[in-house]
């Protein structure tokens, strides 16, 4: 026992020192320091993976074209296992590596736990895809996504106004806050539509596999849509299950939706005529997402989600940001978050998840939503670009 | 020294010593700034730890029961907690009254559960005992999973189904609800705080292991019929035990609950995979070993989250970027290491040759 006192002391003494040499880190010269953090293990890992492979793909990008008003740029991403505890760890050891921006965290719940911190050290963080309400309820903060009740009213007014189904039903994941909090605004707003809500099925993490008890409820209660406020690989067998059972209704989805023709094994042609309301796709043409998808796929051999485009957004906004307000490395963490609140709001940023965003010091981003639809295999753009779901995005927001 | 006194007390004084000492080392660092926010921010989340392994220790040291629901008796005292502080957030304005409070209340409602689930499940022994506790721990967590408690100008409501049922005025607002858990919880935990409830843990389980309650408990585990046939009442003192540690795991849940802004149950924090880590830390530092629940929860925290973290900032090398890339796979060897190194009988011998060799060095 004496021995391992004094491993102990030993580890204690080591600790003190490791703590020491991080004080000493802070004397470095000029550079921008962007921290991130996300999940890199556990089940969440391949949303936080995405972002960081997006955050270095634009790092480098960023730094080759010169930096940021002349100054290089540095990045460090942690792990926090997605939960809100490892975040704030993860957080106090970005601030000992010198962080000065925040651009995470990349899911809800932790990011709720450290945009707290982030108020009472008055840092500036931009999250690409926390999108609870609570990420951005302190002023320092901003996001790139759409918040989950943005997502739910605009569902609801697009199926809706275009008048796509008379009876919706809803199977969602009662566990996950994302899709919990998409489920309730939709139903909300749905009282103020044409269509009307005739069955609305849960799942939890543990019963994600048979799906046949809810889809029996929808067929049962005449719906001649399913709304489906869940992850893609749910959303999958979903498609897959209502096949067997011969049952077709519409299919409507949010940004979660997006990936679900990557799904290995599933037969892409149920996923036909499936809609879905994502402020990305990768397979989209334009001259931004083509380059992006093929950085991404060169450097990683993987096709980026959504998650990733976010980021690779958060990049720019911040640099477009600090160049608007014209600041430098060596301003305090503090004076800097004052000066990137006056720089987001004034900037008009086009980019992979939406051209001509707007931020107010709510946080939300003003941007349209893409309608997309599954045709031939592949996302299209829905044909009506309506006006309709930009005045929805501008009032939720 | 204290030649007067027996050899548990001067061991249990030295844990005490070695908490206060501590505690007062980090409070000197502290007060000059030379800490690292790092390391600041591991001083709450090993209090918690600690209080969590000695009650987790009481169950299985000194009891000799192995119990795999401690997460949920932390997630009872983490969510009733945070829940009274958000609900009387504006009537007790006072910071201090109102943390005392929540932690008299995580306690006595983890208590309670503690009592209830050791009624039926301790007539049940090892792994039966195991196994049941492992289930209370996730039926916890799925249970406040699908609460949702709101309150308006008409008072409170309360749905099974989803916030929508609430049916909440204009005014109201939601406290708990469900898998989005408790918002905006202040900040009340401090080291300090976690300090003193630390002290006052290792009180209670020193006392009660010293005293004739405790003789009984440890009696049990020695041998339950020769404890039976001399008239000890095992259900009674079992439960005395389970009692008194699920009420110390809720404490240690309050401590957690107030430390974070937002408090959700999910599988990371409550789940039994929690139950393990402090099974974890309890075995590490020796079954029935005090000193070493405390030494061990803080020793593999900051291992985890703070060295490994933080290896990166000495260089930019191959090893050290290998090392924080896989952070959890070298804790994972560590711990392997830790665990066989420590309490493999032919390393404990080799370990005693070497002890005792160099005492004798010291001596010449």
């Amino acid at each position: 026992m004496k021995k391992f006192a004094k491993v102990t002391s030993l580890v204690v003494c080591a600790a003190l020192a490791a703590s020491a040499m991080s004080m000493a880190a802070f004397a470095e010269d000029a550079t921008w320091k962007i921290g991130g953090i996300g999940p890199l293990t556990g089940a969440a890992a391949a949303y936080g993976q995405g972002v960081m492979n997006a955050m270095t793909i634009a790092v480098d990008e960023v730094n080759k074209a010169g930096g940021i008003n002349g100054y290089q740029v540095e990045m460090n991403f942690q792990d926090d296992e997605h939960d809100a505890e490892k975040s704030v760890n993860a957080y106090n050891t970005l601030k000992d590596w010198g962080m000065q921006i925040l651009l995470g965290t990349v899911t809800s719940t932790p990011c709720i736990a450290v945009a707290a911190e982030t108020a009472n050290d008055n840092m500036f963080q931009l999250t690409p895809s926390g999108s609870a309400v609570d990420c951005v309820a302190n002023d320092n903060a901003f996001r790139v996504c759409f918040s989950d009740p943005t997502q739910g009213t605009m569902s609801a007014k697009y199926i809706g106004e275009h008048g796509l189904a008379e009876k919706v039903a809803i199977i969602y994941n009662s566990q996950d806050v994302y899709s919990s909090g998409i489920y309730q605004t939709f139903v909300t707003e749905a009282e103020n539509q044409p269509f009307e809500v005739v069955s609305a099925e849960a799942f939890t993490e543990d019963s994600k596999t048979d799906f046949s008890v809810q889809l029996q409820a929808a067929q049962d209660a005449g719906a001649d849509m399913l709304f489906l406020p869940i992850y893609y690989t749910e959303a999958s067998l979903i498609l897959t299950q209502a096949d067997s059972m011969g049952y077709a209704p519409k299919f409507f989805g949010v940004d979660g939706m997006d990936g679900i023709l990557g799904v290995e094994g599933f037969d892409t042609s149920l996923a036909e005529g499936v809609m879905l309301l994502t402020p990305f796709v990768a397979s989209a043409t334009d001259e931004k997402t083509t380059a992006f998808v093929k950085a991404y796929e060169d450097a990683y051999k993987d096709v980026p989600n959504q998650f990733a485009a976010d980021t690779y957004d958060g990049v720019y906004i911040l640099k477009a940001a600090i160049e608007e307000c014209g600041a430098t490395p060596d301003m305090s963490v503090s004076d800097l978050c004052e000066a990137l609140k006056k720089g987001i709001t004034s900037i008009t940023f086009d980019g992979l998840t939406g051209n001509g965003t707007t931020w107010d010091a709510s946080g939300e981003p003003n941007k349209e939503p893409k309608a997309i639809v599954i045709r031939n295999g592949a996302y299209a753009p829905m044909d009506e670009e309506p006006e309709a779901t930009t005045e929805a995005a501008t009032e939720a927001s | 020294m204290k030649k007067g006194l027996s050899k548990t007390t001067r061991s249990n004084i030295g844990t005490f010593l070695i908490v206060i000492i501590a505690y007062i080392v980090c409070e000197i660092l502290l007060a000059t700034g030379t800490m690292s926010s790092g390391l600041e921010g591991l001083l709450v989340p090993c209090c918690y730890y600690i209080i969590l392994s000695v009650a987790l220790n009481l169950v299985v040291g000194y009891l000799g029961e192995l119990s795999l629901g401690h997460a949920g008796f932390m997630c009872v005292g983490a969510f009733s907690s945070a829940f009274f502080t958000r609900a009387v957030q504006n009537i007790i304005t006072n910071q201090t009254v109102r943390f005392i409070l929540a932690i008299l209340i995580g306690a006595a409602v983890a208590a309670l559960f503690g009592f209830l689930i050791g009624i039926p499940v301790l007539r049940l022994k090892g792994d039966y005992l195991a196994i049941v506790t492992l289930a209370f721990g996730e039926i916890i967590k799925n249970l406040v999973n699908v609460m949702y408690i709101g309150r308006d100008s008409s008072g409170w409501h309360i749905s099974l189904k989803d916030q929508i049922s609430l049916h909440l005025a204009a005014d109201g607002e939601m406290i708990l609800s469900g898998p989005q858990g408790i918002g905006r919880i202040p900040k009340e935990s401090s080291f300090t705080a976690g300090f003193i409830l630390v002290l006052i843990t290792l009180f209670i389980v020193m006392r009660l292991t010293n005293s004739r309650d405790g003789r009984a408990i440890m009696s049990i585990r020695d041998n339950r019929i020769a404890a039976e046939s001399i008239g000890i009442n095992i259900t009674k003192y079992k439960l005395m035990a389970f009692t008194v540690s699920a009420a110390l795991a809720g404490v240690g849940g309050v401590l957690y609950a107030h430390n974070l802004a937002t408090l959700t149950a999910t599988s990371k924090n409550f789940g039994y995979n929690m139950s393990i880590m402090f099974l974890v830390y309890v075995v590490l530092g020796g079954i029935g070993s005090l000193r070493g629940s405390v030494i061990a929860p803080v020793v593999l925290n900051l291992l985890l989250d703070f060295f490994l973290r933080q290896i990166q900032l000495i260089g930019d090398n191959p090893v050290i970027g290998f090392i924080s890339d896989n952070r959890m796979l070298i804790y994972a060897i560590v711990l392997i290491a830790v665990m066989l190194v420590t309490w493999n009988p032919t390393m404990r011998e080799k370990r005693a040759a070497l002890f005792s060799k160099s005492r004798r060095g010291e001596a010449e």
